[in-house]
């Protein structure tokens, strides 16, 4: 990009403290125009908290939130030209599918025939016409999902802001929806903030995600980013799968670290900066990583016996206990079978990793 | 339940059905002893005869509900003309309690809405509060409620002492006292449905409507308001229908002017004064009023429901 993008939503130094409780501590952060942004955490890490910030719905105890460049400090929520998917969706019981997406057009001052008019618009994009003239409760789950997405998107809002709309669907719907959700959000433009504790939702929609943990901002990145380069250890563990090791650092030569892990195994790592010989740190590598194999294929594998195989469908996991050393979780794909071998439990093994797999992490 | 494996699913009905039976039977007892047959006795003694030192003739008659429409002259000879004294009093107790239900909704609604709001452990002790007063005896409540409004009483001292007024306001002995005294002691079955109600009451959807930019407002009146309407009507037919019927209020605090058709009633059954039949036939036609107008509004609210909008 030659240009700088747009930001939709700055967020600068927002603080929220309910009582003598901070729930975030001063997270700052831009959110481009027509990106898919999403919150990522566990639950209780302060990203619904942020979402109601942006919202209105909470007030920001420090620092502030810009809406294209504007202060929305002192707009009620009804004033914000902000839209909300709400996690239980919220749909209006008493009203029509229709009446429930024209809703907020109606307040927007549009006339009647208006509201109808983009009430339906919305309805054809999200696949619902023919149920119009129900009320939600004659709707599944899912279709009730897609009128809270349409009422959403019916006042045309600069941004949308989503709090865990797919965590009450069964998983085929869940992963149907992603799609769906990332069509909608690259054909309408509209800047689409998505909260959730679900990692793979994440990775696979979003532009960027906000990994967020302990009320405080852990990283910030592309998804492949943060997949593959986590900053520290909470985002490494929460995103995936993957192989922590407590070592100690042998020596640093060229970026290139020597760590020692129990039972005197030695891993190679590049090192980010500031590692240097002594310290103790964390070594963290993804099971999908590690190749097993009946000898030795260099000098950096690591010796062990497969304590058990679990088969989950699409990968093999095998536990391998190095000697005296920890355990290991190594994934080989169904699909990878001609080239990689499973070995039974019980079975002496190797461990390589390949190259640039590890990557060492301070607390 | 003597052969029971061995006959099937056919007496297992049957066991089912008199098990049925035997269930509701204490349910229909209680009904057909405290409802029905009470009901039946007014109607029945509404059309016999009266005796003078109170009590009943076992005669037919039509003279109690005659004399409750019709005015046929001082010695029952001139031809029938229409008596509005008592359908007078009737339209007054109508209007009296219908005042007393909108000032329990106006008060009580946002006091339930307020109790419905606090945190969950301390809402109950809002409800218990709100019911403490009606620990004590009605007729005391009522009597207390007469020396609060007094021209020199306490109400008109503070407002007095306040320099609100100048001189004192006469409420005593007036519609607006009866009004108050009927809504001080019917206010706790406006505000326990309606607080109810708020209680379940889903308020992401006031959150939903905030963010789709309605006002306090608005969300108040189409999306709160129809919520909680079961609540809100279940309190007023609470407090309109006793207060209807009452005549501790409007005896004490309406005076003699203020008369309503539970004192009419009341009159009626006191003492060897009274006229059981015309007691029992006004009972009859406040029960049949007060029929008729709920089976109104129930079949307005049905039609309401079915419509889209």
């Amino acid at each position: 990009m030659s240009h700088a993008p747009r930001i939709a939503v700055d967020v600068r130094k927002a603080v929220k403290r309910y009582g003598d409780f901070t729930a975030l501590q001063q997270i700052s952060l831009s959110i481009y125009d027509n990106e898919f942004f999403t919150l990522l955490g566990p639950s209780g890490c302060g990203k619904t908290t942020l979402l109601r910030m942006i919202a209105g719905f909470e007030e920001v105890s420090a620092g502030e939130i810009m809406l294209f460049g504007d202060s929305i400090a002192d707009l009620p929520p009804h004033k914000r030209p902000v839209n909300t998917v709400f996690q239980n969706y919220a749909l209006f019981p008493h009203m029509t599918i229709t009446q429930n997406v024209a809703f907020g057009v109606r307040m927007r001052g549009k006339s009647d025939a208006e509201a109808q008019k983009r009430a339906g618009e919305m309805l054809e994009l999200v696949q619902l016409s023919q149920f119009a003239n129900r009320k939600p409760s004659q709707l599944s789950g899912g279709q009730q999902q897609r009128v809270a997405l349409a009422r959403a998107l019916a006042p045309q809002p600069k941004v949308l802001l989503l709090d865990e709309p797919l965590s009450a669907l069964d998983l085929k719907l869940r992963q149907a929806m992603r799609f769906e959700l990332k069509q909608i959000q690259r054909e309408t433009g509209i800047t689409f903030i998505f909260v959730t504790h679900d990692q793979e939702e994440a990775l696979t929609m979003s532009d960027r995600i906000a990994v967020m943990s302990a009320g405080k901002l852990q990283q910030l990145g592309a998804a492949k980013e943060i997949y593959e380069r986590p900053n520290n250890v909470f985002v490494a563990d929460f995103i995936g799968e993957t192989n922590l090791l407590d070592v100690t650092v042998d020596n640093v030569t060229n970026g290139q670290a020597t760590c020692v892990l129990g039972g005197g195994h030695r891993l190679g790592s590049s090192a980010a900066d500031g590692i240097t010989a002594g310290d103790k740190v964390h070594l963290s590598v993804r099971p999908e990583r590690l190749i097993l194999s009946e000898t030795a294929q260099d000098a950096a594998s690591l010796q062990g016996i497969v304590r058990d195989n679990v088969y989950v469908g699409t990968d093999i996991q095998t536990l391998v206990d190095l000697a005296d050393g920890p355990r290991m979780m190594v994934r080989t794909s169904n699909s990878d079978r001609g080239n990689k071998r499973i070995f039974d439990a019980g079975t002496p093994v190797f461990v390589t990793m390949e190259a640039g797999a590890a990557r060492l992490l301070a607390d | 339940m003597a052969g029971g494996a061995a006959s099937g699913g056919s007496a297992n009905s049957d066991t089912y059905a008199t098990a049925r039976i035997w269930l509701l039977l204490p349910a229909w007892a209680v009904l057909g002893i405290f409802v029905l047959t009470p009901v039946l006795m007014m109607l029945v003694y509404s059309f016999l005869t009266k005796e003078f030192r109170g009590g009943v003739i076992w005669e037919f008659s039509t003279a109690a509900y005659d004399q409750f429409f019709f005015n046929r002259g001082l010695f029952g000879d001139a031809p029938a003309t229409l008596e509005w004294t008592y359908i007078g009093i009737f339209w007054r107790s109508i209007w009296q309690a219908g005042a007393a239900t909108l000032l329990a909704l106006i008060i009580g609604f946002p006091t339930a809405y307020y109790i419905a709001t606090r945190p969950e452990n301390t809402r109950s002790v809002w409800v218990f509060l709100i019911t403490i007063p009606y620990w004590v005896n009605l007729l005391i409540r009522t009597v207390s409620m007469k020396f609060m409004l007094r021209d020199n009483g306490p109400l008109n001292d503070f407002l007095l002492g306040i320099g609100a007024i100048d001189s004192p306001i006469h409420i005593i002995n007036t519609n607006f006292a009866v009004q108050l005294g009927l809504f001080y002691s019917y206010l706790p079955f406006m505000v326990l449905p309606i607080y109810a109600s708020v209680e379940r009451y889903n308020f992401a959807l006031s959150e939903a409507a905030a963010d789709l930019y309605a006002s306090k407002w608005v969300t108040l009146r189409y999306i709160l308001l129809p919520a909680v309407k079961p609540g809100v009507i279940a309190g007023c037919i609470l407090v309109f229908v006793p207060s209807l019927g009452s005549f501790l209020a409007p005896d004490l605090l309406g005076g003699a002017k203020n008369f309503m058709i539970g004192s009419l009633i009341e009159e009626q059954f006191k003492g060897n004064a009274g006229n059981w039949p015309f007691g029992a036939a006004a009972s009859m036609i406040l029960l049949s009023m007060v029929l008729i107008l709920l089976l109104i509004f129930a079949r307005q609210q049905a039609k309401s429901d079915k419509g889209t909008r």
